[in-house]
């Protein structure tokens, strides 16, 4: 396998950890305002998610980095290329990081239902442009002989794109609805569990639109790049399995089920990209590649010796704290939000 | 309007609002740090309570820094896309690793330690927030193997097309010696700004005679031996850098310096007023031999002057200015020193307090140390100045340019740029009133309100 081609895996490596990770702490943030009117409901909600939606976004951290060294002109085509949303996306992610911190910290009914509206819209707006973007990726976007994007925002907002951006919304709602599932006792735990299996039916069929949908719009089916085998099939009837655990509750399981069901759509998309990165929508021709876009041999090699070292340490240590905070949690449990 | 102005402008008001939370990351977990194994070791109830005060003055802090990194991190893509395409090989290895060395291990264990205070032994626990500091601080080290790559190019070669620079050597990145100079110089900065807000709000508790004294008065002593030696360390690691600079950069010593003319041996400036168009002096006070002897330790020695740089510059790089803003640079590196200096004597009066155990302050001299907190952010924000104003024009020093850097403008558009300066003016400024606000309250509180 060449240094490009893991690269590749890499990469994708980073966004799974990312959606499979924040992914539920986008749907959290989403159910925030569903979840129950009371501080002490929203703050439990809040601190199922506390210790670690700041180590779940860093997995978007570094596959941006990664991207920018392992594949230069990826992430330089891309970022301005996309600038309108990565600017809407930056100030939902600001909005959002910063209300984790902040609402808890003053005593105001006006300041609280700011700040939750802020957890609330950022959250949504980061699972609609997560879905927007990553089918733009396949769909392909207007980019010139140079690389350039030669398009604008309106580009991006195509009907295609959209059902993505919908169907991810509803993905992540569901993931953050089973999480809570799985995080919390009593009434909250009740709560959490009726939200999730009524979001289910909107959820699968949303998918099932946008799969649909690709087999007209791309040629991310036809393609032969690499054989997808069973992996969208598996996402697939991952996704229809939930409803079953759910109905057993068995959380844990269901719990299992949207992360697999997340990763291998991921899986997917990107098998279907695999070798280009940014298809041209005016030119096959002109379409990013792992080979057009990527670094040196040296540099991604020396990369690779860092990534083989340090992704599983991270693993293990972001595994760890996942263990310690493994309780449930209820309505009088001591709250740090 | 023009494009590079603009992504420029952009630039300079997210980094320096990002470097205005970072440097206080920086020194204050490793001071909650040392709160915390004060309590492992001693048991005494009130370590662990400064312990928590501390450390929710840094959390409020530490959210604004994390959301202000993420603009910085997509930022090079956006605005600077031909300098990504340009410098990707090489630049983007460190702000990878810096992710998955650094944040993952600040962000995962901060949150270890922000809810683990009953779930985790008492050992345990401190080791969580000395692993934050060591992320935090990490951070620092692999973002300035990235800035001193644009400061003093190391380890590549240009490709065959010239098209962009490419890594050979990446040991030489990271042991380049512009990084083992502004290392240090920046984590001793990190170090008195943590040190300087504790002696600022210890002081203002002292001063106001609140209920907690005694604690009050322990966090004082350790801030002002703190605040101390990273003044001490800052302004000894400003000089070496300064005399290291002088070799890789001379055109930034001597904008700093107003130094039109060479001279040798070479004076140095207390107070100038130039005229940059004529690049004269209009009115100055310089001290003869002085810059010789600090640059050289020896009352003589050639320190190259603007005019003699320009003409070197322009028969190794082509016609040209290669002139930075001088004003710029003169005035960033005196507020800086100004700072420093200012510094040294705030903290030595608080350790001459300290060591007379005398904790009682009157109006004036706690007024004083409280504002003294400001002196670290004006000396990091000068020095960040000085480092990048004085590099103009280019953006990697002697490889490209920084109007060549700018993302094209049938790409990002002026009224798209000015959008995004808009909408970052507004909510940063709306993130400093909020931060500051909850910041106020908090250190006012007292021990009691983080519990
Ligand atoms: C051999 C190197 C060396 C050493 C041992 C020192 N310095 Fe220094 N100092 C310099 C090399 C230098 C320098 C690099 O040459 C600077 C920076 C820019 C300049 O013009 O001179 C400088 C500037 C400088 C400034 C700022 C002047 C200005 O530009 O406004 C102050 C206040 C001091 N020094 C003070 C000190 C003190 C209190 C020292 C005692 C520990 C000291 N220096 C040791
Ligand atoms: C110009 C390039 C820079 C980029 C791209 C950048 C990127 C980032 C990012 C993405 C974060 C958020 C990490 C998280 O979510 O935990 C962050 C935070 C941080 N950055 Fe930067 N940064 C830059 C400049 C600097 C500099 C110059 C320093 C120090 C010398 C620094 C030190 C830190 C630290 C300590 C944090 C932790 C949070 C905090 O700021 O309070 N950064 N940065
Ligand atoms: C008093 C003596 C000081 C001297 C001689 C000094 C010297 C310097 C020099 C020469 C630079 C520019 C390096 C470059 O262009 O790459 C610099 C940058 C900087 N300084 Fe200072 N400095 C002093 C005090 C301080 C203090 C007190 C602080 C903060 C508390 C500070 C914070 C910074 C920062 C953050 C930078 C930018 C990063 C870097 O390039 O290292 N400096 N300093």
């Amino acid at each position: 396998m060449d240094l490009q081609t893991i690269w590749f895996i890499l990469v994708t490596v980073l966004f799974i950890g990312f959606f499979v990770l924040e992914g539920f702490d986008f749907g959290v943030g989403i159910l925030l305002p569903f979840m129950g009117s009371e501080d002490n409901d929203r703050r439990t909600v809040i601190n199922t998610i506390g210790p670690f939606w700041d180590g779940n976004e860093v997995w978007l951290i570094t596959a941006g980095g990664a991207m920018f060294a392992a594949f230069p002109e990826w992430y330089a085509t891309l970022f301005s290329g996309f600038y309108p949303a990565l600017l809407l996306m930056l100030v939902a992610l600001i909005a959002r990081g910063v209300a984790f911190e902040f609402r808890s910290k003053h005593d105001n009914r006006t300041w609280r239902s700011f700040w939750d509206w802020c957890i609330f819209a950022g959250s949504a707006i980061l699972a609609l442009l997560w879905g927007v973007a990553l089918s733009n990726f396949i769909r392909g976007v207007p980019i010139d002989s140079s690389m350039q994007y030669a398009g604008g925002f309106i580009d991006l907002l195509n009907p295609y794109a959209l059902s993505c951006g919908l169907a991810s919304l509803f993905i992540f709602t569901l993931h953050g609805a089973v999480f809570l599932t799985l995080k919390t006792t009593g009434e909250l735990h009740d709560r959490a569990m009726g939200l999730a299996r009524k979001l289910w039916a909107p959820a699968t069929i949303l998918s099932m639109i946008f799969a649909g949908y690709t087999y007209v719009a791309t040629d991310l089916f036809q393609r032969l790049g690499v054989n997808p085998g069973a992996i969208p099939i598996f996402s697939v009837l991952a996704l229809l399995s939930v409803i079953v655990m759910l109905k057993k509750n068995a959380s844990g399981w269901a719990f299992a089920m949207t992360a697999v069901a997340i990763a291998f759509s991921t899986i997917t998309i990107f098998l279907g990209l695999y070798p280009r990165v940014l298809v041209s929508s005016l030119n096959p021709d002109w379409s990013l590649t792992i080979y057009n876009a990527s670094s040196s041999p040296y540099t991604l090699g020396i990369m690779t010796t860092v990534a083989l070292v340090f992704v599983p340490l991270v693993l293990i240590y972001q595994g760890w704290s996942y263990w310690i905070f493994r309780q449930r949690l209820a309505r009088d449990s001591k709250l740090e939000y | 309007m023009d494009t590079l102005f603009l992504a420029r402008l952009q630039f300079a008001l997210t980094s320096v609002f990002h470097f205005f939370f970072v440097p206080l990351t920086l020194g204050l977990s490793i001071f909650t740090a040392i709160m915390e194994t004060a309590w492992v070791r001693t048991g005494k109830e009130k370590y662990r309570q400064l312990a928590r005060f501390w450390g929710h003055l840094f959390l409020i802090n530490f959210a604004v820094g994390v959301v202000t990194g993420i603009v910085m991190e997509f930022q090079f893509g956006m605005n600077w896309s031909e300098y990504a395409r340009f410098v990707g090989d090489i630049f983007g290895v460190p702000l990878a690793i810096e992710a998955l060395l650094a944040f993952f291990l600040e962000s995962t264990f901060l949150g270890i330690w922000v809810f683990g205070w009953d779930r985790l032994p008492k050992a345990l626990h401190a080791t969580a927030i000395w692993l934050v500091a060591l992320g935090s601080n990490l951070s620092a080290l692999w973002i300035l193997v990235a800035n001193s790559f644009m400061q003093s190019p190391v380890g590549y070669h240009m490709a065959a097309n010239g098209s962009r620079a490419e890594m050979t050597d990446f040991p030489a990145l990271l042991f380049n010696p512009y990084v083992w100079k502004q290392f240090p110089h920046v984590v001793a900065g990190g170090l008195t700004t943590g040190g300087f807000l504790v002696i600022a709000v210890s002081a203002w508790h002292l001063m106001k005679g609140t209920r907690d004294q005694e604690a009050f008065s322990t966090s004082l002593k350790f801030g002002s031996i703190y605040a101390f030696i990273g003044t001490l360390l800052v302004t000894l690691a400003g000089h070496t850098q300064m005399q290291d600079l002088i070799r890789h950069q001379p055109m930034k010593v001597a904008a700093a310096e107003a130094l039109w003319e060479s001279e040798n041996p070479a004076s140095f400036s207390l107070f100038t007023v130039g005229n940059e168009k004529e690049l004269r002096d209009e009115f100055a006070i310089r001290v003869p031999g002085m810059l010789s002897f600090l640059a050289y330790n020896s009352f003589n020695g050639e320190v190259k002057g603007i005019k003699a740089l320009q003409q070197e510059y322009v028969t190794k790089y082509g016609p040209g200015n290669y002139i930075p803003s001088v004003i710029t640079a003169y005035w960033s590196f005196r507020f800086m020193v100004g700072a420093g200096t200012l510094m040294l004597l705030a903290a030595a009066f608080a350790l001459y307090k300290v060591i007379r155990e005398d904790y009682s302050f009157s109006r004036l001299s706690g007024s004083l140390l409280f504002w003294s907190f400001l002196l670290p952010y004006i000396a990091n924000s000068s020095g960040w100045i000085l480092a990048e104003m004085g590099r103009q024009p280019w953006i990697v020093f002697g490889l490209l340019k920084t109007e060549q850097a700018v993302t094209p403008s049938s790409v990002v558009n002026a009224g798209e740029l000015l959008l995004s300066i808009a909408v970052f003016a507004v909510v940063y400024g709306a993130l400093t009133l909020v931060d500051v606000f909850l910041l106020k309250k908090y250190a006012a509180a007292g021990l009691h309100a983080a519990e």
